[in-house]
């Protein structure tokens, strides 16, 4: 079994601020400096978020194989669940499971939408995308390869219903970036 | 004449020491700020959601804190679950760092996470807050942290928690729009004087914690992350950088922020929020900065003018 | 005086010397030991233990004499130490059915298997100040007279009313496992394992005044006690390493079981319902109120209607807890100038204005 956080107490909050910083300032790209070496397909810094926040209040669906789910097992004691709908937490390592199918919380409790952890190709700042919404002063640029084509019509439809809704979280390598419900995506621009 | 409102230890005395490590460290005996992991991971996941819903209330499992509720615990498991040692912690009650439970509560982490603590705004990296926001304009990298007691908006209208959430849930806001009708119709103006109700970009309406009308034009588009924590009620909500806040008014009677028409007795702004200090039983007063450190600031430009 | 308020450190550590001063007391009167507090003032600890929610009577007493014998304070003192322990895994449920009975007595009938054990009550003590407890350096009392037979089962009153049929069946819990207050917030509404053990721990004071309000028509109660016992239960844990249970000892617990009749609704027939309570320690009177709190909010699930105060859950549940009650209400201590400068402020401007406004019709008349 490979290790999870050299220093699980300090690593843990290292990794919920750069989760934090990613979620307040949508679009940026927050570099891990402590993520754990897990094992494939896991990139590092989706490693670090689920060993950060996930645990056994948080039911967890992932596509990863099955010596990775011992590994996040073995160090987030978190519950696996079979159904994507069911889930607080998300890791997707391949295919994004669509939008329209988790957990989005209700009008009273919209808390309870769920977090989406997808690994991606690569996130650059700079380019692609205008990003709008709270967190953000004017506009923000950010190419993410590695969604699927139809991702901002998707996201489109998910901040359409806010309050519920679905939070996401790139992560590519160490590095990861946040999109919560509030964001606004364009294309061009 | 010459400060006789600081004492001698007070961030606004001049050559204070206002930063500084405890030199022994860290109390080994706690965990990292205090708090378990378990219960910081809980905190953590409901600060996200709070970011991810600007003003929006969510509900967590408060923990007892060895300081009563009502004293800052909400605004202390915040600080706990977000604190790394790399952070410079500032801890405000009214405005100012000498006051007795920001130094008790100062004090807290200094021990249990052994932290560098500061007085000066600018040298902070998160700021803990009971009823004021920093006159110093906040930063990007910097976090505020609001000490409420109440976090319900709409508390004194309908206590109800249970219908409270129904109104959010159909951001029907109408039992505050008739209040502050009612107000303005008897006496011509909000009555309202702190704790005055926001409206979280175009969405929630918030409490923003009791600071003064004064200081809500300052979490509108605010650098810098908001997070709110309410310990006895259990609630954390988050305002984002950035995100618009409009204080609840009228078009024919705008929000106005109230400030006492002097100017400071110490370092002579006429910008900074003012305590009203009695100095005889004859009616005298003095007015001095609520916010120390911008006082001092404000008066160390001054004699360096001179 | 401000710098009473801007008072820094040196002030704080000043006051806590003096606290510690004055919690010793004069020097000359010897010092309390924790064994004392434990063993004479035993019923302080119960009280302790159940409003801090934890079972330990040797730290309930340390919190006593940390808080110079302030109960709340004492309470708070403990709930602050427990939320640091590990939370290991829920326990099975106690069964108090096999309580090693110290006391055990029905209201609602005059003999019943297992009889009536006073046990160490004060009820049928005259209340007449006893100054031979004044005169320290008494000798012990005499041992209390064992009871001639051995005690033999005790079936819960409860048990004997429900194979009649006349007691409401508990609808099975809605969750499994229960909800814990001590790790979510207290939602509405309040399923009733939630709101039981917002009332296990809540003030017995508060609980006190609320449970004689029922009686005073303020709630549609008419309680009797169908029992009331006081010994000790054993804790079981299943932890899932095991798979099987062990049992990791005992504690010392009270349980009032009160019936009311009621008149049914829709296809129930009419019938007793129960309120329950339970404290930990020997806690009587808290138990007692506890119950018949419990039943008042049961108005709910019974489609009676709420019109009392004991009958809505948000008011009991969410003011019955004093350790958040004394940190807000005390918090008021805690300086305001900011909010209080705002206010003065506000009631100045709305004074000019008024003043404005009536010298402005006088000037016109005046002209």
């Amino acid at each position: 079994m490979r290790p999870g956080f050299a220093d699980p107490v300090l690593d843990a909050q290292a990794a919920f601020r750069a989760v934090m910083q990613a979620m307040a300032r949508p679009g940026t790209v927050q570099r891990l400096a402590a993520a754990p070496d897990a094992p494939p397909p896991i990139a590092p810094a989706a490693a670090a978020v689920l060993l950060a926040l996930a645990d056994a209040d948080t039911p967890l669906w992932t596509d990863a194989p099955e010596a990775a789910r011992g590994w996040i097992a073995f160090h987030t004691g978190a519950p696996f669940v079979a159904a994507p709908e069911e889930a607080a937490f998300l890791l997707a390592t391949s295919a994004m499971p669509p939008l329209a199918g988790l957990r989005a919380g209700s009008d009273e409790a919209p808390q309870e939408g769920a977090t989406l952890i997808v690994q991606v190709g690569a996130l650059r700042p700079g380019a692609g995308w205008r990003l709008s919404g709270p967190g953000i002063a004017e506009a923000h640029r950010l190419a993410v390869a590695g969604l699927p084509a139809d991702f901002p019509a998707q996201w489109a439809a998910n901040a359409a219903r806010f309050p519920r809704g679905v939070d996401l979280v790139l992560a590519a390598e160490d590095a990861l970036a946040a999109f919560p419900r509030t964001l606004r995506i364009a294309e061009e621009g | 004449m010459r400060d006789p409102v600081r004492s001698p230890e007070g961030a606004g005395a001049p050559g204070a020491e206002h930063r500084r490590r405890e030199p022994e460290g860290r109390d080994p005996h706690y965990n990292f700020a205090y708090l378990d992991e378990a219960t910081k991971r809980m905190i953590r996941r409901a600060i996200l959601k709070a970011i991810a819903i600007p003003g929006h209330q969510i509900p967590f499992g408060a923990r007892e804190m060895p300081l009563p509720y009502g004293w800052g615990t909400g605004g202390i498991q915040v600080t706990a679950s977000i604190l790394g040692p790399s952070d410079v912690l500032k801890v405000i009650d009214q405005g100012a760092d000498d006051t007795t439970n920001a130094v008790s509560i100062r004090r807290f982490f200094a021990r249990t996470a052994g932290v560098a603590t500061t007085t000066r705004t600018a040298e902070a990296t998160v700021i803990q807050t009971r009823h004021r926001i920093p006159e110093r304009p906040l930063r990007e990298d910097q976090i505020l942290v609001f000490q409420v007691p109440m976090p319900e908006p709409l508390f004194r209208l309908e206590p109800r928690l249970a219908e409270t959430r129904r109104l959010h849930a159909l951001a029907d806001y109408s039992l505050a729009q008739v209040k502050l009708y009612e107000d303005i119709a008897q006496q011509g103006e909000s009555a309202s004087s702190y704790n005055h109700p926001v409206l979280v970009n175009g969405r929630y309406l918030m409490s923003p914690s009791p600071i003064p009308g004064f200081d809500n034009p300052k979490l509108d588009r605010n650098p810098a992350l908001l997070l709110f924590g309410a310990g006895r009620e259990k609630k954390i909500y988050a305002v984002p950088p950035y995100t618009p806040v409009k204080s609840l008014d009228f078009d024919d009677h705008p929000f106005a922020p109230m400030r006492a028409p002097h100017p400071c007795a110490l370092c002579g702004s006429t910008t900074h929020y003012l305590d009203e200090i009695v100095t005889d039983d004859r009616g005298g007063r003095m007015f001095v900065c609520s916010d120390t450190d911008a006082c001092a600031e404000a008066a160390g430009r001054a004699g360096a003018a001179r | 005086m401000y710098v009473a308020v801007k008072g820094g450190e040196a002030a704080i550590e000043a006051a806590h010397a003096w606290l510690a001063a004055a919690r010793r007391g004069d020097p000359s009167v010897p010092e309390l030991g924790l064994a004392q507090i434990e063993q004479q003032l035993a019923l302080a600890v119960d009280r302790v233990m159940a409003e801090g929610s934890c079972h330990d009577r040797g730290l309930a007493a340390l919190a006593i004499k940390q808080a110079r014998g302030d109960l709340i304070e004492a309470a708070f003192l403990l709930r602050a130490y427990r939320t640091t322990l590990p939370r290991f895994t829920p326990a099975e449920p106690l069964d108090t059915g096999r309580m090693r009975v110290l006391r055990r007595i029905s209201a609602t009938y005059k003999d019943l298997p297992g009889g009536q054990v006073l046990g160490p009550t004060f009820d049928y003590t005259h209340r007449l100040l006893d100054f031979a407890l004044a005169a320290e350096g008494a000798p012990p009392p005499p041992p209390a007279p064992e009871a001639e037979s051995g005690v033999g089962p005790m079936p819960r009153v409860s048990e004997i009313l429900a194979a009649e049929g006349l007691m409401r069946r508990e609808p099975a819990g809605e969750e499994a496992p229960p909800p814990d207050l001590t790790r979510e917030p207290l939602r509405f509404p309040a399923p009733r394992p939630l709101r039981l053990q917002a009332l296990a721990r809540g003030d017995e004071g508060f609980l006190l005044g609320l449970g004689y309000s029922t009686q005073r028509g303020y709630g549609n109660a008419h309680p009797f006690v169908a029992e009331l016992r006081l010994g000790e239960v054993e804790v079981v844990l299943c932890p899932p390493e095991l798979g099987f249970p062990i049992s990791i000892g005992e504690v010392t617990v009270t349980e009032c079981q009160m019936v009311n009749q009621f008149a049914g609704a829709g296809e129930a027939p009419p019938q007793f319902t129960r309120g329950y309570g339970l404290a930990l320690g020997h806690s009587e009177r808290k138990a007692m109120a506890m119950a018949l709190v419990d039943r008042a909010l049961m108005a709910r699930e019974l489609g009676e209607e709420v019109l009392a105060p004991a009958q809505d859950e948000e008011f009991v549940l969410l003011h019955a807890d004093n350790v958040e009650a004394t940190g807000f209400v005390e918090h008021l201590k805690l300086p305001h100038h900011v909010d209080f400068q705002s206010e003065l402020e506000k009631l100045r401007s709305i004074r000019a204005r008024v003043e404005a406004e009536r010298a402005a019709p006088r000037a016109e008349a005046a002209e």
